[in-house]
């Protein structure tokens, strides 16, 4: 690592506590994000078992096609660190494909809240119907836009790094995507928990 | 344009200096303003916005007075009343005070710590334009109810937009203010991240955590509070503007919904907020009084833990807004007991305040007037606040003038006296010119008197029974006398702020040239040039002490007074070392000019305009140009060099 920061340019001159200025400024942006899903999360528990009208939860989740896609985030979250890991390593083709996989693991898990969203939908559940139905769609919608965005920054990675703009030097790149990328991940496990399984 | 001199062999680094600075005057005109991303061209650019924006909000507070000066005044309607009461104080609180607040940072914050700029200066213009885009969408809500009926269509639900009158407001003004205050959100958030990271990671040698001056501290520590507490003011206007425009259920009661969950999320972004507001006034106070009492900050590690502890605390005070929404007895008394305590850390700053003047050398500038003014008034702020925390007290007292009466007490007799001390103070090092002394006087006192008989009878009309966020009251309340003395106030206020625009507006023309070092002063900016080069730091300097300028200029005798160093001292020596270390420094790297953040805080107030009309004139595809200019500009940005 050390070898590679002397050839990098200005910006990256050592800081005065020696964490780059970048990764620092992750770091807070994802502490800031705790506040905001912790914001929703606090909505959605507030008004659990709170709605006068139906559909209820319990007519709705489907655990176990849910726990499947929850899966598919979790995995994602192993192959952003392998992805690191082979850029850290100069692996280009590894980076590649494990770039690759990890936005498409994460496309997967958005078909599949789409197509949750869609059969809650059809089902009676709308943003409207009920509290049930606010918080949740704005809940896991905001999670969900969250994903997206990390599927956003995974594929343009992916077009730098087959442009070969992406070398070993620059690795900085990928680690910043996988802090958010794992902490999309983490308020999943949040969310899936609180809302999913914990039904009371 | 080439702004990164390379240290190649043949050229020296004054050279290099030379060629920077013939640069940065040859860089001139509109478009080097648009895509600067020198800190204190933006540290300009966020004052005079604000100031802009402080007149704005002032010309509000005027038509408020006016139509309260005599009972059953014919001024406003009741609809532009609460319209333009809504505005003035969104206006002084998101577009006046934190941007001033964020103007010294951007102006001062890379100066006291020995940078050449922020951590991420074109993150620090992406945070000035998306303000500016913020400030100007809030503020066209004015024109959406039909202004040439003679209709405003600003808010009306006032600046706390409690629900459910935020939902049952008709028009558009709710969802300007809400998208415009999720807009100014973005800006103050980028700005927390990028000071933050700033203040962290740029310091220079030397420059330990307790070597900071305490305004570094206080911007630190509101640049934490700004990026916690922002983001829950931004869930509950998503919140409201779901329930507004979609439908949603949040705070609709007849599906189960609770309006006092609004009250809740607001209040907790909101106390944290009023910290926001006062603590940079309270870092620049504490640069101020040193300076013009020749003394170091009594009891600077104190001050510095009281800012922590305050900001720690701000977070467990919010439900004493709410003491009479039936929170219950419990909740009630703990909310006023940890609002006690809080006033125990600002109490800790008053004494250090009035410590560093208290055997000081006093020189009594301009500067100094109003940091007094500012302990004065923000002392008689604080206690009316320790008023409102006796639950019954507060009972009596809610939602009167008594209220109105002690938050301007804080937010105008605290932080505007406080930012004017700093106007004052520091102005020299970055126009080259010093403000004139007797206007600046004359300002003081007809703001301080018009202030004191602007606010004070509100404290006794507040406690004779008057209620705030009224557009009348009837004649026989005996409030008429108390009014019209609070309306002339009000304009002896106004005249005051036009002798600071005269002053400012001939000291630039007329007044003497300031000098580097003008007031005498302890810290780093001031053995910078004035008006400062672009590249701040000739050469980095190595810090060895607190207020380490002050050393380097003054040694102690045996009773510990102030001796100057003389010519050849220990000082000059350095100097001479420092020159030798330019000849092999590393060049300096200047960050280029971008337009990239200006095109991507274009974006965001189409979006939100395209969100609010995409029902009645069928917006949808504003939305999509929106976003693409902000996608475009995010790309740009992300892959253009920073620096040549």
């Amino acid at each position: 690592m050390s070898s590679e920061l002397s050839h990098a340019p200005a910006t990256l001159e050592t800081t005065s506590t020696g964490i780059d200025n970048r990764k620092l400024l992750m770091w807070l942006f994802l502490a800031s994000e705790t506040l905001l899903f912790g914001s929703l999360i606090a909505a959605y528990l507030l008004y659990r078992n709170q709605s006068v009208v139906g559909p209820y939860p319990e007519d709705l989740f489907d655990i176990p096609f849910t726990s499947v896609s929850a899966f598919v985030l979790l995995m994602s979250s192993v192959t952003m660190v392998l992805a690191l890991a082979a850029i850290q390593r100069g692996d280009q083709r590894g980076l590649r494909i494990w770039l690759f996989t990890t936005a498409l693991l994460g496309m997967l898990f958005i078909s599949g809240q789409a197509f949750e969203f869609t059969e809650f939908n059809r089902e009676g559940l709308s943003l409207s119907s009920n509290l049930f139905g606010t918080t949740f769609f704005v809940l896991t919608g905001f999670h969900g836009a969250h994903v997206t965005v990390g599927v956003l920054i995974l594929l343009s990675l992916l077009v730098m790094a087959f442009r070969g703009r992406l070398t070993r030097s620059q690795s900085m790149n990928v680690e910043l995507a996988g802090l958010y990328w794992h902490f999309v991940d983490v308020v999943w496990i949040a969310i899936f928990t609180l809302v999913y399984l914990i039904q009371p | 344009m080439a702004r990164a001199i390379e240290q190649r062999p043949g050229t020296t680094m004054v050279e290099a200096m030379r060629k920077l600075r013939a640069d940065a005057e040859s860089y001139q005109g509109i478009w080097s303003w648009l895509t600067t991303v020198d800190h204190k061209r933006i540290g300009i650019m966020y004052g005079v916005t604000a100031f802009s924006f402080f007149l704005l909000g002032g010309v509000e507070a005027l038509l408020i007075r006016l139509q309260l000066t005599t009972a059953n005044g014919g001024v406003l309607d009741p609809d532009a009343y609460n319209r333009l009461f809504t505005m003035h104080g969104t206006t002084m609180i998101f577009l006046v005070v934190m941007p001033l607040s964020a103007a010294f940072f951007n102006l001062l914050i890379p100066l006291l710590i020995g940078a050449r700029d922020v951590a991420f200066p074109r993150l620090n213009a992406f945070s000035f334009w998306v303000f500016l885009a913020g400030g100007l969408f809030m503020n066209a809500s004015f024109f959406t109810g039909g202004i040439f009926q003679g209709k405003l269509g600003a808010p009306d639900a006032g600046w706390f937009g409690y629900a459910p009158l935020s939902l049952v407001s008709t028009g558009q003004g709710i969802d300007f203010w809400a998208f415009g205050l999720l807009i100014l959100g973005i800006s103050s958030m980028a700005a927390g991240f990028n000071f933050i990271v700033t203040i962290f990671n740029m310091r220079a040698p030397g420059m330990t955590l307790l070597r900071m001056p305490v305004f570094v501290w206080m911007t630190l520590v509101t640049s934490f509070l700004i990026i916690f507490a922002m983001p829950i003011i931004t869930v509950a206007l998503f919140e409201l503007l779901f329930d507004r425009l979609y439908g949603a259920n949040f705070f609709n009661m007849a599906a189960g919904g609770k309006p006092l969950l609004w009250q809740h999320m607001f209040w907790l972004f909101g106390h944290p907020e009023v910290y926001i507001l006062i603590l940079p006034a309270m870092g620049i106070i504490s640069e101020v009084l040193p300076t013009f009492s020749r003394k170091p900050l009594f009891g600077y590690p104190f001050v510095v833990l009281s800012g922590l502890a305050i900001a720690f605390m701000s977070w467990g005070v919010w439900a004493h807004h709410m003491y009479t929404t039936g929170l219950g007895t419990i909740a009630n008394s703990a909310f006023a007991v940890s609002t006690m305590l809080i006033a125990v850390p600002t109490g800790i700053k008053i004494f250090s305040w009035m410590g560093t003047l208290w055997g000081g050398s006093i020189n009594l500038k301009t500067p100094l007037y109003f940091s007094v003014g500012f302990i004065s008034m923000f002392v008689i702020g604080g206690l009316t606040g320790v008023m409102h925390t006796v639950v019954p007290s507060d009972y009596q007292q809610q939602d009167t003038y008594f209220v109105v009466a002690h938050f301007h007490q804080v937010l105008f007799g605290g932080a505007m006296f406080g930012l004017f001390a700093g106007i004052y103070y520091w102005f020299p090092k970055f126009t080259g010119r010093l403000l004139h002394e007797g206007w600046g006087k004359l300002h003081f006192w007809l703001m301080f008197i018009g202030f004191n008989i602007t606010f004070q009878p509100m404290m006794i009309l507040g406690l004779l029974g008057m209620p705030r966020r009224i557009y009348s009251y009837g004649s026989g309340t005996g409030w008429d006398a108390l009014n019209m003395l609070a309306t002339a106030g009000a304009f002896l206020i106004g005249l005051s702020i036009l002798v600071f625009m005269i002053n400012v507006f001939v000291s630039l023309r007329r007044n003497k040239r300031a000098g580097d070092d003008p007031w005498d002063g302890r810290t780093l900016e001031w053995s910078l040039p004035s008006p400062v080069p672009p590249y701040n730091f000739a050469e980095i300097p190595t810090v060895r002490a607190r207020d380490d300028f002050w050393h380097r200029k003054y040694a102690e005798d045996e009773q510990g007074r102030p001796v100057p160093i003389v010519a050849g001292g220990a000082y000059k020596v350095e100097e001479e070392e420092g020159e030798e270390e330019a000849e092999t420094g590393h060049g300096i790297h200047m960050p280029s000019p971008s337009f990239w953040p200006l095109i991507a805080a274009i974006g965001l107030p189409i979006m939100a305009a395209g969100f609010i009309y995409q029902e009645s004139a069928n917006l949808l595809p504003m939305i999509a140009i929106g976003a693409v200019i902000t996608i475009v500009g995010i790309y740009g940005w992300a892959l253009e060099p920073a620096s040549e």
